[in-house]
């Protein structure tokens, strides 16, 4: 059997009062392009802090490719890079100084053609002589990005990377840690935007007060969301209206729960002579399935 | 995936080891130009002031006695500044994610940042010694000695600036470190007198300010003459940075206030 890129059992980490995180137990598989999700002080940035051994926790036991962050650390963070959520950077030096010793705490001398590659990939090769301050936000974003793949590590988890990006960024970034992903690296990703989560994971947990309250794969997950929505539209749409249809541009929106629910609300129009022109089943989203399992949780 | 690169585990320490040497490099101006400036111009007043009146241990010039004293106090106060102020530079701007990251071993971080606060302490006593000549040229009688105290002190106040830099969470807490326990710890340690000139009760005091031995031993190895025996010095200089190192290397193994 494969070794798991991560392997999370029974783990809990508590400040004061507060359990941030109350039994995680979870599994990521070598290649995964997998979404942590959840609402601000779910515990998502905890988790992975744990995994990255910059907070220690309570109980329970962690592994990245087989390896025990705390007994043998050094093994686990060689496999393991971090782009962190805030936007950090030491100021005293340059792209290429700050990727250099980056890969020289790793214990990597000498290379330079692949932090060339890097910052080719990641549009920084102008920036390379630069000093870290003089960068606008998203190329800092760039460099932490670049400092986490320094070391090649086949298990990358991005923080909330595409916060307060521009477009551009964002969709340069995605095509990159896509391509990661596809060469074989474990992309474990947390974000709020969760279309961008929708897009890219192929298996998500979400998670709410610590805990794990969701994990599937996202076709799975959309899929079990209770409401549909069918959009119609009608030559009288005061008929609709009249049927508890709600108003969206030149079209109407109705909820319904189950797929056989659509032959009864187009009998229901046709009774009350609404004409329907053109009809489109929206599929739930990613958002919709988030707000549902909060809800539930 | 990329085959992955080979690592040595001491290749993390030689680089963080070089990162701190040059972040106080770039900015030497003010790391090793102005404590050099200070020291100079302590020299200048007091030579003027006093030298024509005061010798010390019999016929040592006020000037040269003042010298190796302040060579050390600078020492001691930059090797302090230099590993204390990076940790909380690094800690504030949250940079510090950078070495907690990697496979860097505690030892490893804190040998690191020792030399490296070690090493700007040397850089700026060589400065001050250098420029110091326009006033008295002073060559040490016992170089060994003079180096031993130099080393073994900065390493000491850099020992103390790593836990000062873990333990304060804001620039004004390591300032109150800074201004109310090592500025009068060694501004009272003999750096400007002999305390063969103080009262007993203030002798008696000194003695109990490990700054007085590490001062006095170091001027040992320029005049071959001290206020107590350098052994004594170095024993108490070898023994606090003994007990420090050992509790600076107890609070990183736990993590305390970097990885909780």
């Amino acid at each position: 059997m494969t070794t798991p890129a991560i392997r999370i059992a029974a783990l809990t980490k508590r400040y004061g009062s507060l359990q941030a995180l109350a039994g995680i137990d979870l599994e990521i598989g070598q290649g995964e392009f997998f979404g942590l999700l959840g609402p601000n002080g779910a515990g998502k940035t905890t988790l992975i802090s744990a995994l990255a051994g910059l907070i220690r926790a309570d109980s329970g036991k962690l592994e990245i490719m087989g390896h025990d962050v705390i007994a043998d650390y050094r093994n686990a963070r060689l496999k393991l890079g971090v782009v962190p959520q805030e936007l950090v950077f030491d100021p005293f030096f340059t792209v290429r100084e700050m990727l250099r010793f980056q890969a020289g705490y790793f214990g990597i001398r000498g290379n330079d053609e692949w932090i060339d590659e890097i910052l080719h990939r990641l549009g920084l090769s102008t920036k390379a002589e630069a000093n870290m301050r003089t960068l606008s936000g998203g190329m800092k974003r760039r460099v932490l990005v670049a400092q986490a793949l320094v070391h090649r590590p086949p298990v990358i988890v991005l923080d909330e990377p595409t916060a307060g990006v521009d477009v551009e960024l964002r969709q340069s970034l995605w095509q990159f840690v896509k391509k990661l992903n596809t060469d074989g690296h474990t992309v474990v990703l947390t974000t709020h935007y969760l279309e961008e989560a929708e897009a890219l994971c192929g298996r998500i947990a979400m998670m709410k007060a610590g805990r794990i309250v969701a994990l599937d794969t996202t076709a799975n997950l959309l899929s079990s969301a209770a409401v549909r929505r069918l959009k119609v539209r009608v030559e009288c749409p005061a008929a609709a209206l009249a049927l508890g249809g709600a108003a969206a541009g030149d079209w109407l929106e109705f909820s319904f729960d189950a797929p056989g629910e659509i032959e009864t609300l187009l009998a229901r129009l046709r009774e009350a002579d609404a004409g329907v022109r053109e009809i489109a089943v929206g599929e739930p989203d990613l958002e919709q399935v988030f707000v549902e399992v909060m809800r539930h949780a | 995936m990329p085959d992955p690169f080979q690592t040595s585990p001491l290749t993390g320490f030689r680089t963080l080891l070089h990162k701190e040497v040059l972040r106080f490099w770039k900015v030497g101006f003010q790391t090793v130009g102005a404590p050099v400036l200070n020291a100079l111009l302590f020299l200048l007043i007091f030579s003027r002031v006093l030298d024509r009146h005061l010798t010390v241990y019999g016929e040592v010039p006020y000037t040269a006695f003042l010298v190796p004293g302040l060579i050390m106090m600078s020492l001691l106060q930059n090797a302090f500044a230099n590993s204390s102020s990076s940790l909380i530079q690094s800690k504030i701007t949250g940079n510090i994610i950078f070495v907690l990251l990697p496979p860097l071993s505690y030892r490893a971080f804190y040998a690191a940042y020792i030399l490296a606060a070690v090493l700007r302490g040397l850089f700026v006593a060589a400065g001050i010694w250098l420029a110091s000549a326009i006033f008295a040229a002073t060559l040490p009688a016992h170089p060994a000695w003079a180096l031993a105290f130099a080393v073994l002190g900065g390493a000491l106040l850099a020992t103390f600036g790593v836990i000062a830099g873990i333990w304060a969470d804001k620039f004004d807490q390591l300032a109150a470190f800074q201004n109310f326990l090592i500025l009068p710890l060694t501004m009272l340690s003999g750096v400007f007198y002999s305390i063969q000139s103080l009262p007993p009760l203030w002798q008696r005091i000194s003695h109990i300010n490990p700054f007085f031995f590490m001062i006095d031993g170091f001027r040992y190895g320029f005049f071959g003459q001290s206020d107590t025996s350098p052994w004594l010095s170095l024993a108490v200089t070898g023994g606090s940075l003994a007990v420090l190192a050992a509790l600076t290397l107890a609070m990183l193994a736990k993590g305390y206030k970097l990885r909780d």
